[in-house]
């Protein structure tokens, strides 16, 4: 569906999209993900048509954007950052401005902006000028002049940012509603976003792809490494470390603040892919500790997103 | 071409919701009004040579402050992104302004037939040059919003646009004012160049298609320059 090969955009001496290939299937959800400045809309303005890529290829549907570029513009539905639309123009009249431009004949016209409405909850602002509107109504006007033409492709560059969390929630169900046909590519430096919305994960660092998968698959390769917190009476540290860094998987024994009350806190570190739960307990059975808390956790996705994309 | 007659569309009516574009009419229509009577009954000549004659003066002022904003206020507010990633050439997003910014200027000057329609009861007008003198207002009025379109490619500031669109314009209107302070060889050249000459021919209603070429050609080459500014800002 989309093939981006080796694409590169320099702005000047600065390089901000190093090389990158991509491939997107029809119908995911792709999150793309990294800090600010790690070359996410200057990777989707080169998909949109808005900027020129210094080198590399583009290809939509088998359409690429030196030879085709009206093709590419008329499958793909964009909404910029911020919503940047004609503050002095009525809602109304900009989405039938961008229903003329966009070829939708006289007949239909009415009925997709009045699907649009249904849609993007536009109902009651019609008449207002987009400048008077709230940040969030906004960014709803973004999302209906994106998909007024019922575009296969939609790109999403930030279209949370700047919301309050109820904003956030409605444009989410709204993108999970359409993500069921069509194929959306969602730009956002906020992991939980991406991680509620996104069926795949692509990381961008510094114009480079660092990640691609799935949310779990990210999650599997990075996450060999597993934590585990215990809470544990009439134990203490010396014991504990002897006893359990015997078994098998246990990489490390460190103990969490001073004990209170004779609770011993400690955190366990395992290495490979093996699951160590179970022999921790029957280890700890032969003694005559007693397991207050106890509890395995994965690397999350932020975990992972630091390390990916911190500063050397 | 569809495209570009829908952003045209939608350009002029963008021109007669604002006031500015009211505000521009009143003082074009004031200054022109001015410089016609206040020599009129001296001359006591019953035709709008001086009307006409002024105009390559005004316009070099009015005009960039029609055009400034078509480019320059979409960088500024990020609109320009959306509007070029919706299916449409950048070719014709520029011809779609530019024809907008000509009709507005068309409408401007509608009212100083009124100059005309009064002179006539006055005294015996020869409407030749009258009708000259309108086609090559329409002709100075495309070379200068051209070139005003152009400013406007070039930065995301309003103001900035008006002062390098009112520069290029006055550059062309009073450069065969300044001959002697250029060498004999190339005044004829110089004099060619300025805005002047051309017109002048046309609003006495001599029309000849030196004079129409070298206005669309004005406005080719300026639109052109527009188009390439915006495909390497990409």
């Amino acid at each position: 569906m989309i093939h981006l090969e080796q694409l590169t955009k320099y702005y000047g001496q600065l390089c901000a999209v190093d090389h990158i290939d991509l491939d997107i299937d029809k119908g995911e959800i792709t999150g793309l993900l990294g800090p600010n400045g790690a070359g996410k809309t200057t990777t989707l303005r080169m998909l949109t048509g808005y900027l020129l890529p210094s080198s590399g290829t583009i290809k939509v549907h088998g359409y690429s954007i030196e030879e085709a570029a009206l093709q590419i513009k008329r499958l793909i539905g964009y909404l910029p950052e911020s919503a940047p639309l004609y503050y002095n123009m009525l809602v109304y009249d900009y989405l039938d401005y961008v229903a003329t431009v966009r070829g939708i004949e006289r007949s239909r016209r009415m009925n997709r902006i009045r699907t649009m409405v249904g849609l993007c909850g536009l109902n009651g602002i019609m008449h207002k000028s987009i400048g008077e509107l709230s940040k969030g109504l906004k960014q709803r006007v973004g999302l209906a002049h994106a998909m007024i033409d019922d575009p296969e492709i939609l790109v999403l560059d930030e279209p949370t940012s700047g919301l309050d969390p109820n904003q956030i929630m409605e444009i989410r169900d709204i993108i999970r509603g359409i993500g069921k046909e069509k194929t959306i590519i969602v730009s956002t430096h906020i992991l939980s976003e991406a991680e509620a919305t996104c069926d795949r994960i692509v990381i961008i660092d510094k114009g480079s792809i660092v990640a691609d998968g799935s949310t779990e698959m990210l999650r599997l390769s990075m996450g060999q490494e597993k934590k585990i917190t215990l809470s544990l009476l009439n134990a203490d540290i010396d014991r504990v470390r002897e006893r359990l860094l015997d078994v098998e998987g246990i990489s490390g024994v460190e103990q969490l603040g001073e004990p209170q009350d004779g609770e011993l806190r400690i955190r366990l570190t395992t290495q490979g892919d093996i699951d160590t739960r179970e022999k921790i307990y029957r280890s700890i059975r032969e003694t005559d500790w007693i397991i207050l808390e106890f509890s395995q956790e994965t690397k999350s996705l932020e975990m992972i997103f630091r390390e990916l994309t911190r500063e050397v | 071409m569809a495209q570009a007659a829908i952003i045209f569309m939608k350009e002029l009516k963008d021109y007669f919701v604002s006031p500015i574009a009211y505000i521009v009419i009143c003082i074009f229509l004031l200054i022109s009004g001015w410089f016609f009577f206040a020599t009129f009954f001296l001359f006591d000549q019953a035709n709008l040579r001086t009307f006409f004659n002024m105009l390559p003066l005004i316009f070099a002022f009015v005009i960039p402050a029609v055009t400034m904003r078509l480019f320059s206020e979409e960088f500024h507010a990020g609109s320009f992104e959306m509007l070029l990633t919706l299916p449409v050439k950048l070719s014709h997003i520029v011809i779609g302004k530019f024809f907008a910014s000509l009709v507005f200027i068309a409408v401007m000057l509608i009212p100083t037939l009124s100059y005309a329609i009064w002179v006539s009861f006055l005294g015996d007008l020869d409407w030749g040059p009258v009708i000259g003198g309108y086609l090559g207002a329409l002709l100075l009025g495309g070379a200068f919003s051209a070139i005003g379109i152009f400013a406007s490619t070039t930065t995301r500031n309003q103001i900035i646009a008006f002062i390098i669109g009112m520069l290029l314009c006055f550059v062309l209107t009073l450069i065969d004012k300044m001959l002697f302070f250029f060498p004999a060889g190339i005044l004829n050249v110089i004099h060619y160049l300025g805005v002047g000459y051309h017109f002048e021919n046309i609003s006495k209603g001599i029309i000849d298609s030196r004079d129409i070429i070298y206005f669309l050609s004005i406005i080719v080459i300026a639109l052109y320059g527009a188009h390439l500014v915006l495909q390497e800002k990409r």
